[in-house]
């Protein structure tokens, strides 16, 4: 009986798998598990050109239908996997069957985190994490509506670049001093911050959100002791990995499923690839990742082991965030100590942060910069030292660098 | 519809049908060509859906955006002909265009 291949979680990382296998000779079963009512899509254009409309929803799948069959990968969707017998190899679906596998690769991403305050469970508040949540959206999203963004991260500001384009009234409620505290260094956090000052967003900074107000649907925020009137609310404060299904099973988990650098769970038939992982990043602290980049590359090197070919992950890890017309590429992890050196000026809107630790560059954020972004990627992989006056001389082409 | 044919490094030749208004990128990976990675999924952050465009066709395409001459830039083997797939949009005079795959991308 030929060898099969089960996969849970129907994204980017399983696609990926789908395709390293056949691509690296794999001749058995493939089955893929998801539980939401679509084929494998894109999430980045979510909050992006498919909530401003400009991208049909037929354009955001991975591949075709003719993808699966030609792979020989059986889609079950719409089903959700409800727990995992590792000693029979075997998964339970929620319809009652049950799956046997050799190898299984859990690629179940993450879930948006949800608010606990009061009117939390009001209608009018929205996640953005799926393509049902995007078109349950679109009624209220639309001219002239006040919408209240609580968490100024990637989600509630490529949300808020598409609110001002269309019209709505937008107020971002961020808890820290600065937008994207998380993911971008004081400048680029500073420099977003004008900019969506200027397309008339309203920031609302150092600022909790204490609760939701309204009779029968969300009216308002309230907010740093103030009611802020609101017509509608998207909460993007971030995700949790799926990894009940794993933990259940006895795999070690620790706020995402525990994998070494070639995908393996502490189960050698279980891989796990994606946001859903907790990994061992370059400079081999604990990680998890929550970008495209990860989902692929891990899937790659999953694919890797289960063919007996394993090639130890240790990938530079990227990302990138669309608001107006401004390219937000960032390459690398930073971290708080680490040196910064500014190349170009932000008020060019077009500019570049380099991260350096140990005077070799680290990390990367490029505003509208790709030469920045691309070169630096590369001096990232290399671990290039380069002193930080060269690196902030815009009379040197980043070219010379690379 | 526009037919757009890929042609591989080792020769090898997939026409796609392409609906007007998706990029060439979205079509090529739709319709599975080798060597159109795209892993960005066509946000032009990644330079890895890099295609050579024959010289008859270069003239009659759209002209590059400076984001996407300065991706090229950084693209495996850059040459004339050198366009970002995900940047092309589809439309019914491209059919019949004819695009060749590098060897690599990345």
């Amino acid at each position: 009986m030929s060898e099969h291949i089960v996969i849970i979680g129907a994204g980017q990382a399983g696609v990926q798998i789908v395709q390293s296998l056949r691509a690296d000779g794999f001749q058995g079963r493939l089955t893929m598990v998801g539980d939401e009512a679509y084929p494998p899509y894109q999430r980045p254009p979510l909050s992006k050109a498919y909530l401003l409309g400009t991208f049909a929803r037929e354009r955001l799948f991975l591949k075709g239908d003719d993808f699966y069959r030609e792979a020989g990968c059986e889609l079950l969707l719409n089903t959700r996997a409800t727990a995992i017998d590792r000693a029979a190899r075997t998964v339970a679906l929620g319809n009652g069957r049950t799956l046997s596998y050799d190898k299984l690769l859990l690629a179940t991403g993450t879930r948006v985190r949800k608010l606990k305050c009061p009117g939390a469970d009001l209608p009018g508040l929205h996640h953005l994490r799926d393509i049902a949540d995007v078109d349950g959206l679109q009624d209220a999203f639309k001219t002239g509506a006040r919408i209240a963004i609580v968490g100024g991260g990637y989600i509630g500001l490529e949300v808020a670049a598409v609110g001002a384009k269309r019209g709505l009234h937008v107020t971002v409620f961020e808890t820290a001093d600065r937008l994207m505290p998380r993911a971008v260094s004081k400048p680029v956090s500073d420099f977003y911050a004008a900019e969506h000052e200027k397309a008339g967003v309203t920031l609302k900074l150092n600022t909790l959100v204490e609760g939701f107000e309204g009779n029968g649907k969300i009216e308002a925020v309230r907010a740093g002791g103030v009611s802020c009137p609101a017509d509608l609310v998207l909460v993007g404060i971030g995700v949790v990995p799926n990894d009940g299904l794993a933990a259940e099973a006895g795999l070690a988990c620790d706020d995402g499923i525990v994998v070494d650098r070639n995908a393996m769970t502490s189960d050698p038939a279980i891989f796990a690839a994606g946001d859903c992982t907790r990994h061992h990043g370059r400079d081999g602290a604990e990680i998890r990742l929550e970008c495209v980049q990860n989902a692929i590359d891990q899937a790659k090197h999953a694919a890797l082991a289960i063919l007996d070919k394993p090639k130890p992950y240790s990938e530079v890890p990227w990302f990138w965030s669309d608001q107006y017309d401004l390219k937000l590429q960032i390459a690398g992890l930073a971290r708080a100590t680490d040196r910064i050196v500014v190349r170009g000026e932000p008020s060019s809107r077009k500019f570049a942060v380099f991260h350096l630790r140990e005077d070799a560059v680290a990390a990367v954020e490029a505003v509208n910069a790709a030469p920045e972004y691309l070169v630096g990627r590369k001096l990232i992989a290399a671990n290039v030292r380069i002193p930080p006056e060269r690196l902030a001389d815009m009379s040197i082409p980043m070219k010379n660098f690379g | 519809m526009a037919k757009i044919t890929f042609i591989q490094p080792d020769g090898a030749a997939q026409t796609v049908e392409i609906p007007t208004g998706w990029s060439i990128m979205e079509g090529a990976v739709r319709a599975n060509v080798p060597g159109i990675d795209a892993d960005c999924g066509g946000a032009c952050a990644c330079a890895t859906c890099h295609v050579y465009v024959e010289a008859e066709w270069a003239a009659k395409l759209p002209p590059k955006s400076e984001m996407e001459e300065t991706m090229l830039d950084f693209a495996i083997q850059p040459k004339a002909g050198s366009r970002l797939s995900c940047q092309l949009r589809v439309t019914s005079g491209m059919d019949g265009l004819t695009l060749r795959v590098p060897p690599s991308q990345h």
